[in-house]
């Protein structure tokens, strides 16, 4: 009967949709099983916050890595944000209609670029251009920023851009027949309407530099140090498992699943607190 | 005293700013684009793209990577469409949010951030290592399946839920069933936005190095099934530019790349403009 | 001989969450006539029609109490299918809904829908249809065009012939004409008059004229009620109730 079929055809769509939950669920636990022995037996805070990452005298501190990403992170936020809003506005008040047919598509193939030739570039250009002119070897938090901040702007650029986008027109018409100047209504009235969707989208763009590896290996230099200004080489969470997972067994590849931890409890975080800013809209 | 900026002035430094910031973007990306195809053009020569590697890439062409690309990519894709799709489906079958399709949206919300390399670190300890695949297509492939499958998800649902609800209402009253409804009214309407979707995640199948490098292997010999281990032309491109085996061939790889990320990207667009035409 | 009433609603109460819509609400319709069931907008017509056919099923916040018989059947009884009660019943939307596809295949949708693959039965079926709606000849020649290519008032009809392609026996329209010029609007009144010998037809008119013009008999529902009812002659000359009166000459509404 045809009322069976359907039910039956509810079923099985609804198993199939569970296979996103499972995914989910066999990820985080391989990852967990695989990685939290050494946690333990480092101890938690030994391994966050020990300063040294030795894998053949058994040391496992990520501390350096950590900074490293927050600040490869930090900078490529810094940089990549007002440049990407400054883009979004230009798409959405500025730019003529047959700018914007190239412009958007541009950024599109922007996305899609694979990051090892993001690296490759940075490698090619922005590193010999920071040792030229602001001295250390050039591979250094400030060519990853760099090159991170070129790679975040699709995602901040096209989710504010919807944002802007989605705002009821009488908003601008409303301002500017109070006599408010365009720009004044940009940054008074549109930016601020459209503040959540903005934040989303900054806190994914972050998510992306957070878990970038290929780009930042290239360009980033890869010491295990602490690194003391942004003209120092350095190492992030991603660039570590990256390079050792090659050649890492044993304990030292353990400690490389429980820095892919550390990596997905992070972004998880920052995850539920982008969805939960874009639920509260 | 205090300075004040009149709204004019203000007006005109906040669009030059505007202006020069997004035209030095464009200038950036065309940059980027320019380098890699100037110097790789040259090298894309019939034969480049017929041979193999040879002499660990430092001769030779890069045709066992293009293959290795091609099989993992296709793995992915019929490994993540029926399973994407299908949970779309699911989702909108539904007119409100149930605790159920919650939590599969915050799964599949919860996979798309996570980062490449920790797919890889997943694919490797999982399909390499639990499930005995060892580096292979197979293992490559569905690891990326899995990576990609929130992409086809997001533009699948949303081009679901784009097709006029009227469609669904006259289906109904015609007297369809919720599944005849959906699989021949609703279906068909959003085909477009489904492809263009299968269309995205093969574009970053073909761009991913980290996840398939962890679990593909780098091997250069040609796959032959799919319990081969394989590089992929991104795998390749990385090996070579960081060891600095043959750089004529890294630019070479790089612009085959480069040309097919644009190819899909516009086809994609194209599939988008086409469906907005034929139904106006 | 009194005729068995098609349609029977019984105390019908119908809510949307607590919002009562429907104030135990009374109807007959006999079948082969036309029946109007006129009044201002919101009265609860729509909301009516979707009781009907149980697409209000698929609202979980709506509610109903109270009983609609088919044929004495009530419809919400167990072993009734709802698929097969929503093919007995052919609804006609406000705004006319061509499905994305060929004429044909529009028409051809509702048959395809009950399993039934034969062409032949499957042409006979669109001619049929495309012929009580008066289409036939202006589309016979391109059936495999689209059919969002047709103008508004051909859509419309498109949709009267779905229904009838289905074989149907009751036909509920919610404001057909209201988005057609006059002549489409002829045009479809022509058809439903034809209609009526097979079908039993309810319709809601967007204009009290319309009403006049086509219904043999007709009810004015007014915020939820069923203020009075009756063939249409009786109730356009000498409507019983003033909110009635009110509303035909226009004084509200």
């Amino acid at each position: 009967m045809k009322l069976r079929k359907d039910k039956l055809l509810s079923f099985g769509f609804f198993l199939i949709a569970l296979s996103t939950l499972s995914a989910l669920a066999v990820i985080t636990i391989f990852i967990f099983v695989e990685g939290l022995p050494i946690i333990n037996k480092v101890g938690v805070i030994n391994f966050i916050f020990g300063m040294k990452w030795a894998p053949s005298q058994g040391e496992y501190g990520i501390f350096p890595m950590i900074i490293g990403t927050l600040s490869v992170t930090l900078g490529a936020a810094l940089i990549g944000v007002p440049v990407a809003l400054c883009v979004s506005i230009f798409l959405t008040e500025f730019a003529p209609k047959r700018v914007r047919t190239i412009l958007r598509p541009a950024i599109q193939l922007l996305a899609g670029i694979p990051s090892v030739v993001y690296g490759f570039w940075g490698l090619t250009f922005i590193v010999p251009t920071i040792r030229t002119y602001l001295g250390g070897p050039g591979l250094s938090i400030l060519a990853g920023s760099l090159i991170l901040a070129i790679m975040i702007l699709p995602t901040i650029i096209s989710i504010s851009e919807v944002s802007l986008l989605a705002l009821p027109g009488l908003y601008k018409q409303g301002s500017l027949a109070l006599g408010a100047t365009h720009w004044q209504t940009i940054h008074r009235v549109l930016i601020p309407s459209a503040k959540s969707g903005i934040m989303a989208a900054i806190i994914l763009g972050i998510g992306r530099a957070i878990g970038e590896t290929m780009a930042v290996i290239m360009v980033l230099g890869n010491a295990v140090a602490l690194p003391r200004s942004i003209l120092d080489p350095a190492r992030t969470l991603t660039t570590n498992i990256g390079i050792e997972m090659g050649y890492a067994s044993g304990e030292h590849q353990q400690a490389l699943f429980a820095t892919g931890i550390v990596l997905f409890v992070m972004i998880m975080l920052l995850n539920s607190v982008a969805q939960f800013i874009v639920r509260k809209r | 005293m205090k300075m004040k900026i009149r709204p004019k002035t203000s007006e005109l430094i906040a669009k030059f700013i505007i202006w020069f910031v997004s035209i030095l973007v464009v200038l950036l990306l065309f940059f980027i684009v320019s380098f890699i195809l100037i110097k790789g053009l040259p090298t894309m020569t019939w034969q480049f793209l017929t041979e193999s590697p040879k002499d660990m890439g430092r001769s030779g062409g890069i045709l066992s990577t293009i293959v290795s690309t091609l099989m993992v990519t296709v793995l992915a894709v019929l490994f993540a469409t029926p399973f994407g799709v299908g949970t779309a489906f699911y989702l909108t079958e539904f007119t409100r949010e149930t605790k159920v399709t919650r939590l599969i949206r915050f799964s599949a919300e919860s996979l798309a951030a996570i980062p490449s390399i920790v797919y890889g670190l997943f694919g490797f300890i999982f399909f390499v290592i639990y499930l005995k695949m060892g580096w292979s297509v197979l293992s490559g492939g569905l690891t990326m399946g899995v990576m990609i499958l929130p992409t086809i998800i997001r533009t699948s649902e949303e081009a679901i839920r784009s097709v006029p609800i009227g469609y669904r209402e006259v289906s109904y009253s015609l007297g369809g069933t919720k599944w005849q409804t959906i699989l021949k009214a609703v279906l068909p309407s959003s085909f477009p936005g489904i492809a263009t979707g299968v269309i995205l995640g093969i574009g970053r199948c073909v761009a991913e190095t980290a996840a398939v490098i962890l679990t593909a292997g780098s091997s250069l010999r040609l796959p032959t099934s799919i319990f081969d281990p394989a590089r992929t032309m991104a795998v390749h491109f990385y090996i070579l530019a960081r060891e600095g085996i043959s750089m004529e061939r890294a630019y070479g790889t790089a612009t085959l790349l480069i040309i097919i990320i644009l190819a899909i990207n516009i086809a994609a667009n194209m599939i988008v403009n086409r469906f907005v035409a034929k139904n106006r | 001989m009194t005729k068995q009433a098609k349609i029977i609603i019984k105390n019908l109460n119908f809510y949307y969450n607590d919002k009562c819509v429907i104030k135990d609400f009374n109807l007959e319709v006999f079948p082969n006539e036309i029946f109007a069931l006129f009044g201002p907008a919101n009265s609860g017509t729509t909301t009516l029609f979707r009781a009907i056919t149980r697409l209000s099923d698929l609202d979980h916040t709506a509610r109903m109490e109270g009983q609609i018989l088919i044929d004495g059947k009530d419809i919400h009884a167990q072993d009734i299918s709802v698929n097969e009660l929503r093919r007995r019943i052919g609804m006609v939307f406000e705004e006319p809904i061509a499905l994305p596809m060929s004429i044909f295949d529009n028409i051809a949708y509702g048959p395809r829908l009950s399993g039934i693959k034969d062409m032949t039965v499957l042409k006979e079926k669109v001619e049929r249809a495309l012929r009580l709606t008066v289409l036939w000849d202006e589309v016979k020649d391109r059936l495999n065009t689209s059919a969002l290519r047709l103008s508004g008032g051909q859509q419309q009809r498109l949709c009267i012939a779905r229904i009838l392609a289905l074989g149907s026996e009751i036909i509920l329209l919610d404001r057909p004409c209201a988005a057609l010029d006059p002549i489409s609007t002829l045009k479809i009144e022509e058809s439903l008059r034809a209609l009526k010998a097979e079908y039993t037809i309810i319709i809601i008119p967007h204009s009290v004229q319309q009403a006049a013009r086509i219904s043999d008999r007709a009810g004015f529902m007014l915020m939820g009620d069923m203020i009075e009812q009756g063939p249409t002659k009786d109730l356009f000359t000498n409507p019983v109730e003033q909110s009635t009166s009110d509303y035909i000459t226009g004084r509200f509404g």
